[in-house]
């Protein structure tokens, strides 16, 4: 009988399969034996570790929030002016439950940098998962303003979402660096204090696990790779779709904005008529409020958020090559076993952590994957019908403006 | 307002056809004919349809019917013609005189033209003007029969010759101030609206895009597939909505330009009477200077410089034969040049008097039509506004069930 960790393939997953001893895990700190490939020593202290399949087939998503512990929210820009540099921090505000935490409650103080530094540390430490996309670093289009106030706001609830994302996911939110992230005072500290311990390990922060070729991906995974691949490229097209329409918006403003005022120049010319006219030019005046108004409120929200899920596609792709990466290298291993053509009783235990981290990967993925689905179904349902929404507003503001302007424009003078 | 035709008869334009024939040069040409369509409205109260007579045609003639009634009425705003050429275009607009929807609103504008003039007080008792629409053979001849163009004056058609008026009448200095300002206003008006049509269609047609890549995207969506593939077909229709409602707009702009058109009228009886003032004053001083020399040649006194007088002290003077021949000349000349003055006079103050009748008539019908057409183009906004917000609450539900 072929020894069951030998032939397991990584697509078949379930409760069959019965993980060795080893790696089902009481809450001990310090277990020396896990370790990821680059030798990082795997966060084993929560109860959701990466490597505990029985747990994570138990835990579930709370969406009804009745079971939610931990709250973070991202406000309150505010601007540093130093000698060297001017930059903006945000304030994050954390309410907590869990027993990790210190405090029931926490506020901080963080700039981008920050929050980039974070997202590296959660992509090392915990690379089988989804890590959320930040907003982009560099602004690189036309002449934006780094400090003006709709870059900011559109900053703030990129950051919000993200760390939001962080605090949903069941493992990701027990991660240690995002709990020094939401409490440390000084951050920068703790900062140098991991750059010393990576150096004295004398490791390269990155997860490579070198040249090995995968042969074929598995189905399911080719599958998500071939949807992120079309999903991005929709997406793609949606925003140049929206881009394009704003500045077709934005154009018919300034033809609409010389419109009006010539309605009352004519009623300057004209007595009967001075006050219509006047009126049809005010209610121009009001439906180019509007517009702008439009305009700035699918920059602000509607364009961001879809360039955050063509990030988040891009992100989620190179942790489908990684995966790939481990499930070659595990491959690799067990076929230079095979060719020694020894009848050995037991598969060497390296090969043995491939095969382990080969479907802790797959199983962390797939779990994560199909949240990620649900999650990009809401945010998707929430961010079409608030463009909907916005477009039902401006032409309500349009219908009300034209309306008021009947009954003035039905006046009979012998009336008044 | 009982006496004018329109009341009496019914009159249509009701089709346009293209047709081919021979023009003055013996060389082929494309043109639109119109039909003309009258019936006598009396009868219909009886019960019997009264029978409908028709002819046919073609711009030129209603252009020639027009310069008639301009140059035999000059005293009355004569209403305008729709376009000759299609102008104030925005892109997707042909600016083809050939173009069937150029046609059709051509054929729309030259009914209104009739119905205008068969309702005028004035204008509709003129029998060229009821031969148009009755008498199918001669009545170009006929038209050229009574010599209008003999009447008309080239002067007018200069434009902006001034003609150095010393007393106008201050209400047509301001009205013909008022017209030009009014051109100017409305031809602005109409140049941005056709940008801002021009922009508001791309606006909408791009937002087809989103039809076509939402389809292609709910292929690979599951849950979310069924709601982005019916958000899309609602995307479709908004981006198609928009043809329809610039079509709508068209009408409201061919209103403004017949009030463009009509300010040119309106500038022309201004003209007209700037023109008669300044002959009356020609007149009037041509008279005063013969008055002038028929005194000094009658008292030998020599009060103005003239070359003649300078010619005659140098060459010797006339003997006094010859100077009774000239004064006798000159007193004819001055009768004459008085009764003519007086007429002139006179002919002045009933242009002023009918004109300025005709103008307050054409002042409150301007101001009637502009509020009405501002009142339409409101109901087109409103609308507009209505089928945005339908297609995109629709849309909305759509994506509430991703």
């Amino acid at each position: 009988m072929p020894h069951p960790l030998a032939t397991s393939s990584s697509e078949e997953m379930g409760p069959a399969l019965t993980p060795s001893p080893d790696l089902l895990l009481p809450r001990s700190i310090a277990d020396k034996d896990l370790s990821l490939p680059n030798g990082t020593p795997v966060d084993t202290s929560s109860p959701a570790s990466s490597s505990s399949l029985l747990n994570r087939l138990q835990l579930d998503d709370d969406l009804d929030g009745e079971t939610r512990d931990l709250f973070v929210t991202v406000d309150d820009p505010k601007k540093h002016v130093c000698t060297m540099e001017t930059y903006i921090t945000y304030r994050v505000t954390t309410k907590t439950t869990r027993a990790e935490f210190d405090l029931p409650e926490y506020s901080v103080r963080r700039r981008y940098q920050d929050f980039d530094w974070l997202r590296n540390k959660l992509e090392e430490s915990q690379p089988t998962h989804l890590i959320p996309p930040l907003p982009e670093k560099f602004v690189v289009k036309g002449v934006v303003d780094r400090f003006s106030e709709e870059f900011v706001e559109t900053r703030r609830k990129a950051l919000d979402k993200f760390l939001k994302r962080i605090t949903d996911h069941p493992v990701l939110s027990f991660n240690e660096h995002f709990n020094v992230f939401l409490t440390a005072k000084d951050l920068n500290a703790y900062k140098k204090q991991g750059m010393a311990l990576l150096s004295k390990m004398g490791e390269s922060v990155k997860y490579v696990t070198g040249g090995y070729k995968l042969r074929s991906r598995p189905l399911e995974f080719a599958a998500i790779g071939e949807y992120l691949d079309t999903f991005s490229l929709k997406l793609g097209t949606i925003d140049r779709i929206a881009q394009r329409i704003i500045k077709e918006q934005l154009e018919y403003l300034v033809e609409l904005r010389e419109y009006g005022p010539v309605y009352s120049t004519w009623g300057g010319l004209e007595v009967e008529l001075s006050e219509p006219l006047e009126g049809v030019s005010a209610c121009i005046g009001n439906c180019c409020t509007a517009l702008e108004e439009l305009s700035e409120d699918m920059t602000e929200d509607f364009l961001p958020v879809l360039r955050e899920y063509i990030l988040y596609s891009e992100s989620m792709k190179n942790v489908l090559k990684k995966r790939d990466q481990v499930q070659a290298e595990y491959e690799a291993k067990l076929e230079a076993v095979a060719l020694k053509k020894e009848d050995r009783p037991k598969v060497p235990t390296d090969v043995e952590k491939c095969q382990d981290r080969v479907e802790c990967f797959n199983a962390d993925l797939k779990a994560d994957m199909e949240r990620w689905q649900n999650n990009k179904r809401q945010d998707f349902r929430q961010l079409l019908m608030g463009m909907a929404d916005k477009n039902i507003q401006y032409y309500e503001k349009c219908l009300t403006a034209w309306e008021s302007i009947i009954p003035l424009l039905q006046d009979k003078p012998e009336t008044k | 307002m009982e006496d004018c035709l329109a009341k009496k008869m019914e009159i249509t334009v009701s089709e346009a056809e293209k047709r081919t024939g021979r023009n003055a040069v013996n060389m082929q040409e494309t043109y639109t004919a119109y039909l003309i369509e009258t019936r006598a409205i009396e009868s219909q109260s009886e019960g019997q349809c009264a029978p409908v007579d028709s002819l046919w045609r073609r711009y030129s003639e209603f252009e020639l019917l027009r310069n008639y009634l301009s140059v035999t009425y000059p005293h009355i705003v004569v209403p305008p013609l729709p376009e000759k050429r299609a102008d104030f275009v925005w892109h997707k607009l042909s600016a083809d005189n050939m173009d069937p929807d150029f046609v059709e609103r051509r054929r729309i504008g030259l009914e209104n033209f009739l119905l205008r003039v068969a309702s005028h007080p004035v204008l509709c008792q003129d029998k060229i003007f009821y031969s148009f629409l009755t008498q199918e053979g001669g009545w170009k001849e006929m038209v050229n029969e009574t010599g209008f163009q003999l009447k008309a004056d080239s002067r007018l058609k200069a434009l902006n010759a001034t003609f150095r008026v010393k007393n106008p009448d201050k209400r047509f200095t301001e009205l013909k101030h008022y017209s030009d300002e009014l051109q100017s206003v409305i031809s602005h008006l109409l140049r941005v609206r056709a940008r801002v049509a021009d922009r508001l269609y791309g606006v909408y047609k791009v937002h087809g895009n989103y039809g076509r890549v939402f389809s292609e995207w709910s292929a690979i969506e599951k849950e979310m597939g069924d709601g982005l593939q019916s958000a899309g077909h609602h995307m479709d229709v908004y981006a198609a909505s928009i043809d329809d409602i610039l079509e709508e707009e068209e009408h409201y702009a061919d209103q403004l330009k017949e009030y463009l058109f009509y300010a040119e009228a309106l500038r022309a009886v201004c003209r007209k009477h700037e023109l008669m003032q300044y002959d009356l004053e020609m007149a009037a001083q041509d008279l005063t200077s013969k008055k002038q020399q028929c005194e000094e040649l009658a008292t030998g006194t020599v009060r103005t410089f003239s070359l003649k007088g300078m010619t005659s002290k140098l060459f010797g003077q006339e003997n006094p034969e010859q100077r009774e021949a000239k004064i006798k000349v000159l007193e004819e000349q001055i009768q004459e040049g008085e009764e003519q003055l007086k007429s002139k006079n006179l002919e002045g103050r009933d242009f002023v008097k009918s004109a300025w009748a005709d103008i307050e008539r054409f002042k409150e019908q301007k101001n009637h039509d502009l509020k009405e057409a501002l009142i339409s183009y409101a109901v087109m906004q409103i609308s507009m506004c209505k089928k945005g917000i339908q297609v995109w609450t629709n849309a909305k539900e759509c994506f509430s069930k991703m």
